[in-house]
């Protein structure tokens, strides 16, 4: 049995004439924290829709232990997206549903779980990333952005899945709270084992939570290592981006 | 030189009618997995029961309101047209015919498609651009079983029962005119009124707004799935789902008409 929990291989897609995603080659260990970086627009979210299914790629492989999720029918799609779990960049939590049926949405709407006791377990849930119960009953729309992350995080690991998603899960927030998530990612991640894959910009965030960066340009993996080995590389690209400077083979368009 | 201008002419014609075809293509696959996952498990009658009060419970002053007015027009305007001697039967019968087969199924069609066809493009269209549809899908849940499906059943369902309830305010717009304004006799009106009334007048009725709850419904999940952007997008897609809907309306409006009452 392999190590490698997901596997990508020469993918690619594009939109219209824009080729977003250009040969990317990622494998990611069983277990482990992949961070993606690279600025805005070069294909994160992209890429991560189409691990997930959401965006089919015009070519190029993606597997999931061993099985291919591109090709695959939407009942094996279900199958795959019962293994994973995902914070969005804006928590994407539903509006109708008050706090606690979102985060127990999974429970009530495919395992049939009764209301009262999903709810005791979304309220536990809830406990793990730092909100009161009393924040169970209200309306997404009442909570500020952070916590809006925490409910969003308490979504993704409720039904303790095998590989969870995090897209920005740090912009918009303060240092103070964009620290607080970064730590609650890495205690859900390594209380429940999960495999992750982390898109971001945010440097301080990629410095904390990764076991392993890979940097994302022009549609291509071009660099990829631990934080040691990126603090060490001299590759102009990723000198350029984690310093943030202006001057540099990236160039912005204006 | 003369062919480079017809090459540009066609070319002119030729994007709009590709694009027109692509999007028709779309609506057709659109259309064709909506009633596919309306019709396959699982269903989500919770869904559909809030659909139900939404688009049923909650349009029921407004369709009220819609059709005693359309009713007691139509007793005024029959009545200058017929005056004279048998005008009491022949209102009452106008009125009965208008409100069944024509005013309450259209105008309460076009009513709830500006207050539901409206709401469901902006919520479908605001779960879209934040993300929440993806956030469904990754959830296990299929937006076409969960979001589409109850509010197409509840448009084809719903509709016809506010229709009946129009045609019962419509009715009795007619004969409040016909009673305090025109003079008419009580018991001569509504006998003249049962003595007409024929099942077909009902069943028309209630074919059209069936047809006409699952356009509405069709059309408001249609354009909030497809839109793009931000406010603006869902604001765009909110305008199109009401266009469109009351324009399907008219035209289905006049085939069914065609298809049941042509000889």
């Amino acid at each position: 049995m392999s190590d490698i929990k997901i596997s990508i291989k020469n993918l690619h897609k594009a939109f219209g004439q824009k080729k977003v995603l250009n040969g990317v080659d990622l494998d990611i260990k069983k277990g482990e924290s992949l961070v993606v970086i690279g600025g805005s627009g070069t294909g994160k979210s992209v890429l991560i829709k189409c691990i997930q299914g959401l965006l089919i790629p015009d070519s190029g492989s993606i597997k999931i232990d061993d099985a291919e999720v591109v090709s695959a029918t939407s009942r094996h799609k279900k199958d795959f997206h019962a293994k994973m779990g995902m914070l969005f960049q804006g928590g994407a939590l539903f509006d109708s549903l008050s706090v606690w049926e979102n985060v127990a949405f999974s429970l009530l709407e495919n395992k049939n779980m009764p209301r009262e006791k999903a709810k005791m377990e979304a309220v536990r849930v809830l406990r793990q990333v730092g909100l009161a119960p009393d924040v169970a009953d209200l309306s997404p729309s009442e909570l500020s952005g952070g916590m809006q992350k925490r409910v969003g995080l308490a979504r993704a690991i409720i039904t303790k899945p095998e590989i969870i998603f995090f897209d920005e899960p740090t912009t918009g927030l303060d240092p103070i709270m964009a620290d607080v998530i970064n730590d609650l990612i890495i205690e859900s991640a390594k209380g429940l084992g999960a495999t992750t894959l982390t898109i971001t910009h945010d440097m301080a965030s990629a410095r904390k939570i990764a076991d392993r960066i890979a940097m994302l340009y022009q549609g291509k993996i071009i660099w990829q290592g631990s934080v040691k080995e990126m603090d060490k590389t001299e590759n102009p690209y990723v000198v350029q981006f984690i310093n943030g400077c202006a001057q540099g083979p990236i160039k912005v368009e204006v | 030189m003369q062919r480079k201008y017809v090459e540009n002419f066609l070319r002119t014609l030729g994007k709009p009618l590709v694009k027109f075809i692509i999007s028709l293509g779309e609506l057709v696959l659109y259309i064709i997995k909506a009633v596919y996952h309306a019709l396959t498990p699982p269903f989500y009658f919770k869904n559909f029961g809030k659909q139900v009060l939404d688009i049923g419970f909650y349009s029921l002053p407004v369709v009220g309101l819609t059709t005693i007015f359309a009713g007691m027009v139509i007793a005024m305007q029959s009545y200058s047209g017929f005056g004279g001697v048998g005008a009491e039967s022949m209102v009452a019968d106008v009125v009965l015919i208008s409100v069944t087969r024509e005013l309450a199924p259209v105008l309460s069609a076009l009513m709830v498609a500006g207050r539901i066809g409206a709401a469901m493009a902006a919520e479908i269209g605001t779960m879209k651009v934040t993300e929440q549809l993806d956030a469904l899908v990754t959830l296990s849940t299929n937006p076409f079983k969960y979001l589409f499906a109850p509010r197409l059943w509840a448009g084809l369902i719903v509709l016809p029962l506010l229709v009946l309830f129009g045609d019962v305010i419509g009715i009795f717009g007619g004969y409040v005119v016909g009673i305090y304004k025109l003079g008419f006799n009580p018991a001569n009106y509504i006998n003249a009124t049962l003595e007409y009334l024929q099942p077909l007048d009902i069943t028309t009725g209630i074919v059209k707004a069936s047809v006409f709850g699952f356009l509405i419904a069709l059309m408001g999940c249609y354009n909030g799935y497809r839109s793009k952007g931000g406010a603006q997008g869902v604001g765009q897609a909110t305008t199109n789902a009401v266009v469109s809907a009351s324009i399907l309306i008219l035209i289905f409006n006049y085939i069914i008409t065609e298809i049941l009452f042509s000889k």
